[in-house]
């Protein structure tokens, strides 16, 4: 059946009992003026949508109806039971052209002329008196049009004995007539009951029946009980363990299994199918592919992939802005997809669907694609990244960028999109709710942006974890794996990057995060034993130390207060199996401020590298610092190893200079400079060691300087698989090689960092 | 009657406050609260009201006074607020009060500090002076300093 005309039908019947009950009650209290204002207000919305739909009958009822109503509002005429007799055969009529229209979605053959007559006559009569206007009178005129249309019309009762209701009942259906006379003399109440009674029987599985409209508020409480109640049943599981009565085990087995369907059918009743919101989108699409001069056919896929009414509220924006960018920006205008062989009208597709306990919806688009060059001019040119950061980044690491505050390819700012507050608020949002978004676009083919969401948010798994003595939850949706290290592996299992803690994990490392540290609570966690909680942020893994880890409990998610709302560690709090409140972690809440997942997303470098398969070997040389860390860097960039005695270093301002094949070569201790974060003079401190020093004379954009390190160690070619994300400036990145993890040495950024002039200020003859 | 107030009165370090009867939701004795790490001092923490979850906020904190001896148990006065019900710990609980507005003065200029804005005025009672709180900026610290 059309949805326009099932919302219509399922409204209308809720809307005609509620107008039976009105009717009665009028004729109790004639001058009830807010009744008779709903009485109007609910004609007249039948009237209306009946036009719109194109039932000219329903209408045309409706609208007889209201006029008669328009009077009593005013107070012109007075409600009198011949009035409701009439209002209530109106009633009736557009009852049975629903029925009809539900059944054969046509107002059906019925002509309710007379009821339109009836109603009519009154206007005209208006109400000289009450008992004045007998319908008598007037029906027979207008009766012989219809004579099929059997009336059983009672006479007007005694003004002060309205109880026994006079009934003006025209019903032209033959079914009806002999209800018709059955009801000689009825109680108008009976008379209501029975007509309802009698039209509910054949509607039994009808829309009106099979449905219900409930306030969301109602349903929100609903979920609020069963989330008290699980969590009662939390607290009785736990109770259980202790005991040994078995039919009071069998009970609480019971009532397991009950709370958690129950759970499932109440979760079921907030569900909503995707295609409520998309329906919109064919509009949004159409208006902006003309407001673009563009051709766009869109498709949708999945509609009836229902999601929790939250999870829908809050992707809607987010989903809009993205159809919107890919009609905007994606799509091309007809003439240049044809100059490219493409059909002029481009294709943009929507697709819903569930995967592993979460919904993926893909928004598809044949467009242009993400031209990288673009983005990284665009992202130069507003100063999001460097050029040496421009020239390291991937492809793919390029495109992520459109993800960052402050960015937008639009050439120029249309009405729709291109403000430059655009995708970074997507992902945050999406983020928000515990989904991630993804891009993969090919230029010239079309992009695909994916957004994975959590089915619902209310009840979640969570691993329950302790952390400087108090409990706390984690999503379960973000937890990877779990890892103990007891004994002597809790000694040795975490190594250190200089300031940063890193845990081995299959050959990959894993930056550690202490929660205890994070949250600046007291450790607690028992020696000798270490416990790593494998996190999934964004893209990335991290290890979180926590104290204790207890077991995965069903959890129910409350939201925080304002108060504590801007502490972006927690996401939430529930209560526990012992009546405790438990703060949610918010993972990646936790990661951004642990640095984990830094400002500048440079996603996907680790997954990337381990996935290439033929990675390039490169040959590095390894060396110590002065502080013994070990690093590395390119050899390609090494033009020679030498060794100078003390006595030759010579202060030039406030660096250290050496004369060097009759050059003056800057040095920069590499130990120092990593050292410190402000600005840095090169060393101070050789004069104490008469040893000599170790220089490696690095070359690099167009600069020769001398790095003063500890010790040369090796010089090695490997396939550099494992690295992980830098962790301090002047550092590339991480990897392990020959079993060492080892930092590689980023020059030109570590110069920057410590010393931005300092190949300005020193005098080289190159 | 149509000129008297009815207030919610209570003691914290030692001075006398009211809050509006009309934003008291109810009172209870000290529960077990879950701290907040990295929250404003003046968050004390969470509690469990019958499955809501509440937070907790020091009323002496909030007002810049001394914090109360460890073995001095504090009470919760839940109150309505916007954002859902709020408890403020405070050290002892006092009757309800009318009181006739006649009474009720604004505070002098003098008064400064964060009280300046969460103290209305007070009421001259015999015996003491009746300092009453503006319960919404009293809860909103929001516009407090954050950590």
């Amino acid at each position: 059946m059309n949805e326009v005309i099932r919302e219509f039908l399922l409204e209308t019947h809720e809307n005609l009992a509620q107008l039976d009950l009105d009717l009665v009650q009028l004729e109790r209290d004639p001058r009830g003026t807010e009744t008779i204002a709903r009485v109007f207000r609910t004609l007249h919305t039948v009237k209306g949508t009946a036009g719109f739909l194109g039932l000219p009958k329903l209408q045309a009822v409706a609208h007889a109806a209201e006029n008669l109503l328009t009077r009593l509002r005013s107070g012109e005429m007075v409600y009198t039971p011949v009035i409701a007799s009439a209002l209530l055969a109106a009633v009736d009529a557009v009852r049975k052209m629903l029925d009809a229209l539900e059944k054969t979605e046509t107002e059906g053959a019925d002509d309710f002329a007379a009821a339109i007559a009836t109603l009519e006559a009154l206007l005209v009569a208006g109400n000289a008196g009450p008992a004045h206007v007998p319908a008598p009178q007037v029906v027979p005129v207008v009766m012989p049009p219809v004579p099929a249309a059997p009336m059983v019309v009672s006479a007007p009762p005694p003004v002060e004995a309205p109880t026994p209701a006079p009934v003006i009942s025209v019903e032209p259906a033959p079914v009806v007539i002999e209800k018709s006379r059955s009801l000689n003399p009825p109680s108008l109440v009976s008379a209501v009951s029975t007509v309802s009674a009698e039209s509910a029987e054949p509607r039994s599985a009808a829309v009106s029946d099979s449905a219900l409209r409930v306030d969301v508020g109602l349903l929100d409480k609903l979920m609020t009980l069963v989330g008290e109640l699980v969590l009662a049943r939390n607290q009785i599981m736990q109770f259980s363990t202790t005991q040994e009565e078995s039919a009071f085990l069998g009970t609480v087995q019971r009532l397991n299994l009950l709370t958690t369907e129950l759970q499932a059918n109440v979760m079921k009743t907030r569900m909503q199918p995707i295609g409520n919101m998309w329906s919109k989108f064919p509009r949004v699409v159409r208006d902006l592919a003309v407001a673009c001069g563009k051709q766009v056919h869109l498709e949708m896929d999945g509609k009836e992939t229902e999601l929790d009414k939250t999870i829908v509220e809050a992707i809607r924006d987010p989903l809009t802005h993205l159809v919107r960018n890919a009609v905007d920006h994606g799509i091309e205008t007809p003439a240049e997809r044809i100059a490219k062989g493409k059909p002029a009208e481009g294709r943009l597709a929507l697709q819903a669907s569930h995967e592993g306990g979460k919904i993926i919806i893909k928004i598809v688009d044949d467009g242009r694609g993400i031209d990288p060059d673009r983005v990284r001019e665009k992202a130069l040119a507003v100063k999001l990244i460097t050029p040496e950061q421009a020239e390291r980044m991937s492809e793919r690491e390029i495109t992520e960028l459109i993800f960052l505050p402050g960015f937008s390819t639009a050439d120029k700012v249309t009405n729709f999109s291109g403000r430059g507050v655009g995708m970074d608020v997507v992902r945050t949002n999406v983020e928000k709710i515990g989904g991630t978004v993804d891009i993969d676009t090919q230029p010239g083919l079309g992009t695909t942006l994916k957004m994975k969401i959590p089915l619902t948010l209310a009840i979640i798994p969570a691993l329950t974890i302790t952390s400087g003595g108090d409990r706390y939850a984690i999503p379960q949706v973000s937890l990877l794996e779990l890892v103990r290290l007891e004994g002597e592996q809790a000694q040795q299992g975490i190594e250190w990057i200089h300031n940063a803690p890193v845990y081995r994990l299959r050959g990959n490392l894993l930056p550690l995060v202490y929660l205890n540290r994070e949250l600046q609570v007291a450790d607690t966690g028992v020696d000798g034993e270490v416990n790593i909680v494998i996190l999934q942020a964004d893209d990335r893994q991290f290890g979180l130390i926590v104290d204790a880890i207890h077991d995965t409990e069903e959890i129910v998610v409350k939201p925080l207060q304002k108060q504590i709302q801007g502490v972006t560690a927690f996401s939430g709090a529930t209560i526990m199996g012992d009546g405790r409140v438990a703060l949610i972690l918010d993972v990646l809440g936790l990661a951004h401020k642990a640095n984990v997942v830094s400002g500048l997303r440079e996603r996907g470098m680790v997954e990337k590298a381990a996935a290439t398969d033929a990675v390039p070997k490169e040959t590095v040389l390894l060396f110590a610092t002065r502080s013994g860390a070990h690093m590395a860097v390119p050899l390609s960039s090494v033009a020679r190893l030498e060794e100078f005695p003390r006595s030759e270093l010579e202060r030039v301002g406030s660096r250290y200079v050496v004369q060097y094949r009759g050059q003056i070569l800057p040095l920069l201790d590499v130990g120092k400079a990593l050292g410190r974060k402000k600005k840095t003079r090169s060393s101070a401190a050789h004069q104490k060691s008469s040893l000599p020093v170790q220089v490696i004379v690095y070359t690099g954009q167009g600069h020769v300087l001398g790095l003063i390190v500890g010790q040369i160690l090796d010089i090695v070619e490997e396939a550099i698989v494992t690295k992980s994300r830098a962790r301090r400036r002047g550092v590339l990145y991480t990897a392990v090689l020959q079993e060492k993890v080892t930092e590689f040495l980023d020059v030109e950024g570590l110069v920057q960092a410590v010393d931005p002039d300092f190949f300005d200020a020193t005098p080289v003859e190159v | 009657m149509a000129d008297t107030h009815q207030y919610c009165t209570f003691y914290a370090a030692g001075l006398y406050f009211g809050l509006d009867v009309m934003h008291v939701q109810e009172i209870i004795r000290y529960q077990e609260m879950t701290r907040v790490p990295l929250a404003p001092p003046v968050v004390r923490g969470l509690i469990n009201l019958r499955g809501q979850i509440v937070t907790a906020l020091d009323l002496r904190r909030r007002l810049d006074l001394p914090d109360r001896r460890d073995d001095q148990l504090p009470v919760n006065i839940v109150v309505q607020t916007d954002d859902g019900a709020v408890s403020l710990l405070v050290d002892e609980i006092g009757d309800v009060l009318e009181v006739p507005e006649t009474d009720f003065e604004r505070p002098p200029d003098t008064l400064t500090g964060p009280s300046r804005d969460l103290i209305l005025g007070a009421y001259k009672l015999p015996h003491s002076l009746l300092l009453i709180l503006n319960t919404a900026k009293t809860v909103n610290i929001a516009a407090v300093g954050r950590i």
